[in-house]
């Protein structure tokens, strides 16, 4: 599954109240930053579609970030 | 740069009795923020012991592990390598590599292994009530009960155990073990798991390793044969000794303490605001030793650190920072919030953490709520300690009830 069309657009969520701060996306993607709390969140809602941001979704250790298809709402990650 | 003028200290710092905290990071977070440290191999390095600077080491892309792997990089083990494939990887390879593991150790997964590691517990305690008092809590507890839920998890036979130990042993040494004995250990635990690998090939299973193999040889290809070795080998080592003196370092604390100082709950058994303070309390030591790299020019305690300037940036210290944890020397069962570095932060963030907090829970609770007359079996100065190791703990806790 790798290779999306050029054209895909994903949708970010951090749940805030799932999220232990292990900073795993942020470190490994820059879609991710750590707020001021110490809570993970996406620097922009929506962005194109990319590797790094299914992986950092994947790493998540208590899986609070969910990545969706923009468009279609389809799950992408976890 | 005006580092000729400055003190350079051996590093790791001598380690002080039984549990008890370095005492020079407290120093060195109030007059040296950042510090010059030697190293037992490769030299000088950066050293830096407050809690923010530390987070920053582990958690900013701007410093790496992948840039520690050559025989002139500062570190505390004779191999370079020695600190696991997973560690020795920066973003996007190691991502890429933790995400083929990564869902099995995510906190609804090691939900689901719960009522089996409670079990284990509870079988471990009636062999210990069947022989009765004294006993070893080491030895008849917290490492066959951490060996047992990482072999079944991973699908390694529970008769290997032994031989399984002796090799990982050897891997977490610093100073205890030849590097003729470490690396002996090493092929020894790589063939091990390259034979279990080709027997999954014959015959799949639905463990880790039959999962693992599966995905080696899948279109995907996300995985090759000799990282599927290196990562199952490190997830023995990690799963195992770290948890295991966790357990036996908690026991012995909670045996030092007023009794009934922590009373697990009927229905919720021990706090697990408890568990993550001795997490927090606790200088095990492991992890905290592993060097990062600056990849680019980072500033760091109002100094410029330089590409391929090594920096430590132990957690231990972190976690005893009054800055961020009032009275840090003292165990507040209580404590909120508890942002602790105990496992680490950023992408190195332990991959094992939901795991070890499950089986620290599970451990602790049933030890006070079937054994609520523990005590220690012998005198405080008849405890030995561990030494030579990455990680610290009891070599053995005798207990009565």
């Amino acid at each position: 599954m790798t290779g999306e069309p050029a054209a895909a657009r994903w949708r970010l969520a951090v749940d805030a109240e799932q999220c232990i701060g292990s900073a795993a996306c942020a470190g490994a993607c820059a879609r991710f930053r750590m707020t001021d709390d110490g809570r993970a969140e996406p620097v922009a809602e929506v962005v194109d579609a990319e590797e790094a941001v299914r992986d950092a979704a994947e790493c998540c250790p208590v899986e609070a970030i969910t990545v969706t298809d923009a468009d279609t709402g389809a799950p992408v990650a976890p | 740069m005006t580092t000729h003028s400055r003190q350079v200290r051996d590093f790791p710092f001598e380690t002080p009795a039984r549990l008890s905290m370095e005492p020079l990071f407290a120093t060195l977070r109030r007059t040296e923020p950042l510090s010059r440290v030697r190293l037992p191999y490769g030299g000088e390095a950066w050293l830096v012991t407050r809690y923010e600077d530390i987070r920053t080491v582990l958690g900013d892309p701007r410093f790496g592990r992948a840039a520690t792997l050559h025989d002139a990089a500062p570190r505390i083990q004779p191999d370079p390598a020695g600190e696991g494939v997973l560690m020795s990887l920066d973003p996007p390879d190691h991502t890429r590599l933790r995400k083929t593991v990564a869902g099995v150790f995510t906190k609804r997964r090691v939900e689901e292994l719960r009522p089996a590691t409670e079990r284990i517990a509870g079988e471990l305690l009636d062999a210990m009530e069947a022989t009765g008092p004294p006993a070893d809590l080491v030895t008849s507890f917290a490492l066959p009960l951490s060996v047992t839920v990482i072999c079944d998890l991973l699908g390694v036979p529970r008769e290997d155990r032994e031989k399984l130990r002796r090799w990982s042993d050897a891997l977490l040494s610093t100073t205890a073990c030849t590097p003729a004995e470490m690396a002996a250990s090493t092929e020894a635990l790589a063939d091990y798991f390259a034979t279990l690998a080709r027997q999954r090939r014959q015959q799949p299973t639905d463990d880790l390793l039959g999962a693992l193999v599966a995905r080696c040889d899948s279109r995907e290809g996300q995985l090759d044969e000799g990282e599927l070795v290196l990562l199952t080998r490190d997830l023995l080592i990690a799963g195992h000794e770290t948890t295991a003196s966790q357990i036996a370092n908690c026991t012995y604390l909670l045996l030092q303490q007023p009794h009934g100082a922590v009373r697990p709950d009927a229905d919720a058994g021990m706090p697990m605001s408890a568990v993550e303070e001795l997490l927090r309390f606790i200088p095990l030591g492991s992890g905290s030793f592993r060097a990062r790299v600056a990849t680019e020019e980072v500033e760091l305690c109002g100094r410029r650190v330089r590409p391929g300037e090594t920096v430590f940036a132990p957690t231990v210290a972190a976690n005893w920072d009054p800055e961020v944890f009032h009275d840090p020397g003292t165990l507040d069962w209580e404590r909120s919030p508890n942002p602790h570095l105990a496992f680490g932060h950023g992408v190195h963030h332990c991959l094992g953490a939901q795991l070890a907090r499950m089986e620290l829970h599970v451990a602790l609770g049933a030890l006070l709520e079937r054994l609520p007359g523990l005590r220690p079996a012998v005198g405080e100065g008849e405890i030995e300690w561990k030494t030579g190791m990455q990680v610290r703990g009891p070599r053995t806790l005798p207990v009565r009830w």
